[in-house]
């Protein structure tokens, strides 16, 4: 069982890397096209005895939720960019930031690391320190600290992580 | 249906720009070193996506718009990250934020 599920992400990882050697040459000698195919194993390789082919370098778990999941962070992001340029063009610049802790209810590490980069990702929201149980959260105002303590995000982030 | 792609590529890459220019204006407006790592947000994520969507329209080659969405996917990943890096580093080098209600900026 264990091996399988190995074999699937060494399967992957492959395939992910000839992907990205494809999209980059773009050119289909057969010089270059072996190139690439020793580029890919040597990598695959060096990944395996560095034994970081696992469900963490290869979430495909999450790869079926993700473009839900993108669909409404891309509008959070657009949303939040726009509040963070009306507050850089605004007269007075005075600061009105906040900081606060907030807790961290995914139960992986994908999980938090999704949750904290799409905070990052929305401007206007920055995390400064993030443990297993709860971050630390800098925003601009107290209306983006108000909105992620109302937990949209991190519900969609744990429903993502199935 | 060409001109029509060419006014839309056109118009993200302006608005893209305005965003940048709203990013470094804000780096320069906004009061402390937090604050100031928000507006250089605006350039990371919504700036940088528009030119890069732009240009994606204008490729007529699939191995462009390949390695453009990889760019994209790329800065989308690394740029939050390389954020908290820097907030965490102002952090624990004992930066505290300016969050007190009505100081003026600086």
């Amino acid at each position: 069982m264990a091996k399988q599920i190995f074999a699937r992400h060494t399967v992957s990882v492959i395939f992910t890397l000839a992907v990205i050697w494809g999209a980059n040459s773009w050119n289909w000698d057969p010089l270059l096209i072996a190139f690439g195919v020793l580029s890919v194993l040597l990598v695959a390789w060096i990944c395996h005895r560095m034994d970081v082919i696992d469900h963490e370098s290869q979430p495909f778990h999450l790869t079926l939720r993700l473009p839900a999941y993108y669909a409404w962070l891309i509008k959070q992001i657009v949303l939040s960019n726009i509040d963070v340029v009306k507050r850089v063009w605004r007269s007075d610049s005075s600061s009105s930031a906040v900081l606060a802790r907030l807790p961290v209810e995914q139960s992986t590490d994908v999980g938090r690391v999704i949750y904290a980069n799409s905070v990052n990702l929305t401007p206007g929201t920055l995390v400064v320190e993030l443990s297993n149980t709860q971050m630390l959260v800098h925003a601009l105002t107290q209306e983006s600290i108000t909105e992620l303590q109302q937990g949209e995000m991190s519900r969609k982030v744990t429903e993502l992580e199935g | 249906m060409d001109l029509f792609i060419s006014i839309l590529s056109g118009v993200c890459m302006a608005l893209g720009g305005i965003l940048l220019i709203s990013g470094a204006v804000g780096v320069l407006r906004f009061s402390d070193f937090y604050n100031r790592l928000h507006a250089a947000g605006v350039t990371d994520t919504l700036a940088a996506s528009l030119i890069l969507f732009g240009l994606m329209l204008l490729s007529e080659h699939s191995g462009i718009l390949l390695k453009l969405i990889l760019i994209l996917l790329f800065v989308l990943l690394t740029s939050p990250t390389a954020s908290h890096a820097l907030a965490k580093a102002a952090w624990k080098a004992g930066l505290k934020p300016d969050t007190s209600n009505d100081k003026p900026g600086q």
